[in-house]
């Protein structure tokens, strides 16, 4: 199926939603008024002529599992009562997305009645900055999509370029191990792409590198950022509603612009995301500065399935790494004074 | 200018209350020799240890951090300490990974009445801070 045919089938399927009283509200995406952007759209219950906006690109990198905990804030069980039923929220779910709303729905931010996920076989999107990487300085304008994997781009000098999908796709798309959703209430015919291997070998490599050249890495990054705390709001699994980074009392992170900050900063961000992570680099795209958070966020998810044998999936009964335990657990890291 | 000739490494030490604190004091007791630069630090439980206590003593300027809490299987709270082990397998690996030297991050167990393996645990990770020199990495100098 190619993506208009994508894009028709969700607005059919959001339009029937609705229709059918199954739904408030609707997330999905529509042309941003940028090249090389689609962006998350909001359609209410008394907004169905925003229906036909709903479209299906290379360009849908948001996962959309970071707006539905906002819904359903205030839990049921807390002491207060809500008066209002929680909202019917449908949202159109790509690999990555259904993921991190499974791994939302086992920590009880998300209600899973009250949502109807529409499943989209995912072919791996575009990374716009590895375009912008190939076009070089000059800006782009406009871009069109082929139904047979080609991106043609048209910049500022009047030139056109034309790029195979496979060079420009996300890194994450390309070690995406889970491209088709599973668990969902509706999923639509077509064919995922080809799973990737998870790419633990980059992680792997990277560890082999000499101590100080893996710290003056992570230095060169950290020096980037800016602590405007995006990766955080991008973040479908950093749903705190009281962030350790925002504490006053007691100041986990300076205000100043420090570096150790920046880097204490990511350090327990990623350290949060053990066992969450889906690997979706939503953090990365949403970083102004263009870290490469990847080499953290991998970290971590490698790891939590090496150590613990776990790899957050579509599975909604699994316990979550660090809520449990083995005693089967290695001690290898233990310092044991009496063996050398 | 920090004299360099003459230092001493500074350990945080966060030690739980049912067995490694008690081994501290059991080595205290029966007057076991091992080096002053432990600073200790009394929690309830291995697993009140969150690895945000371990980055944010380095910030401040410790070389070295030591967790120690009771063997696997003797946890006062049943099951703290193995749940505190998989927190920390995790840390130990980040903390590496991206540079810092694995050996001011350390992790042991010790019960109540091992005041002897106390000594030479603090000890050794005195010896291994030591061995990697004053802390650069991370430390928060305004």
């Amino acid at each position: 199926m190619d993506s208009k045919a994508v894009g028709n089938e969700i607005q059919k399927i959001a339009g029937e939603l609705f229709r059918d009283d199954k739904i408030d509200v609707f997330i999905g995406f529509e042309r941003a008024t940028v090249p090389l952007k689609s962006r998350p759209c909001f359609i209410g219950k008394d907004e169905d002529g925003r229906i036909e906006n709903l479209v299906w690109d290379s360009f849908c990198t948001n996962n959309l599992a970071a707006f539905l905990q906002k819904y359903f804030e205030n839990e049921p069980n807390r002491r207060k009562k809500r008066e209002k039923p929680y909202p019917r929220i449908g949202v159109s779910v790509k690999g990555c997305d259904t993921r991190s709303v499974v791994a939302l729905v086992k920590e009880r931010q998300v209600i899973r009645e009250n949502v109807v996920l529409v499943g989209i076989p995912c072919q791996g999107m575009i990374d716009r900055r590895k375009v912008q990487e190939k076009v070089g300085t000059a800006e782009i304008v406009s871009h069109r999509e082929t139904d047979d994997g080609t991106l043609e781009i048209t910049t500022t000098d009047g030139k056109t370029r034309t790029f195979k999908k496979e060079e420009i796709m996300q890194s994450a798309c390309i070690d995406c191990r889970y491209p088709m959703p599973e668990g969902t209430d509706f999923l639509l015919e077509g064919e995922a792409k080809e799973p990737g291997d998870g790419g633990y070998g980059q992680i792997e490599a990277f560890e082999k590198k000499p101590l100080e050249e893996r710290w003056a890495y992570f230095e060169k990054e950290m020096s980037k950022c800016i602590r405007c705390n995006a990766c955080r709001q991008a973040c479908p699994t950093c749903w705190c509603k009281e962030c350790f980074a925002d504490h006053t009392d007691l100041k986990w992170i300076g205000v100043g612009n420090h570096i150790s900050d920046a880097m204490i900063f990511q350090i327990i961000r990623v350290f949060h995301q053990a066992g969450r992570c889906v690997e979706c680099d939503a953090c990365y795209n949403a970083c102004p500065m263009g870290i490469d958070l990847r080499f953290l966020t991998k970290k971590i998810v490698k790891d939590v399935d090496e150590l613990f044998q776990y790899v957050p999936d579509f599975d909604v009964e699994s316990t979550p790494p660090l809520a449990t335990f083995s005693e089967q657990d290695k001690d290898t890291f233990i310092t044991d004074p009496e063996k050398g | 200018m920090e004299n360099t000739e003459n230092w001493e490494p500074k350990i945080v030490a966060f030690l739980c209350n049912w067995c490694s604190y008690a081994g501290a004091d059991l080595a205290g007791v029966s007057r076991l020799q091992y080096g002053p630069n432990v600073r200790i630090i009394r929690v309830p439980c291995s697993a009140r240890i969150n690895p945000q206590f371990v980055i944010k003593a380095l910030q401040n300027g410790a070389d070295g951090v030591l967790v120690s809490g009771c063997h696997p299987g003797d946890c006062h709270y049943i099951s703290g300490n193995l749940v505190a082990r998989r927190k920390f397998a995790l840390t130990k690996k980040l903390l590496e990974y991206i540079g810092i030297e694995p050996e001011r991050v350390q992790f042991s167990w010790v019960s109540a009445s091992e005041g002897g393996r106390f000594a030479a645990l603090m000890n050794r990770v005195i010896d291994d801070v030591k061995r990697v020199g004053p802390a650069k990495k991370l430390v928060k100098e305004l």
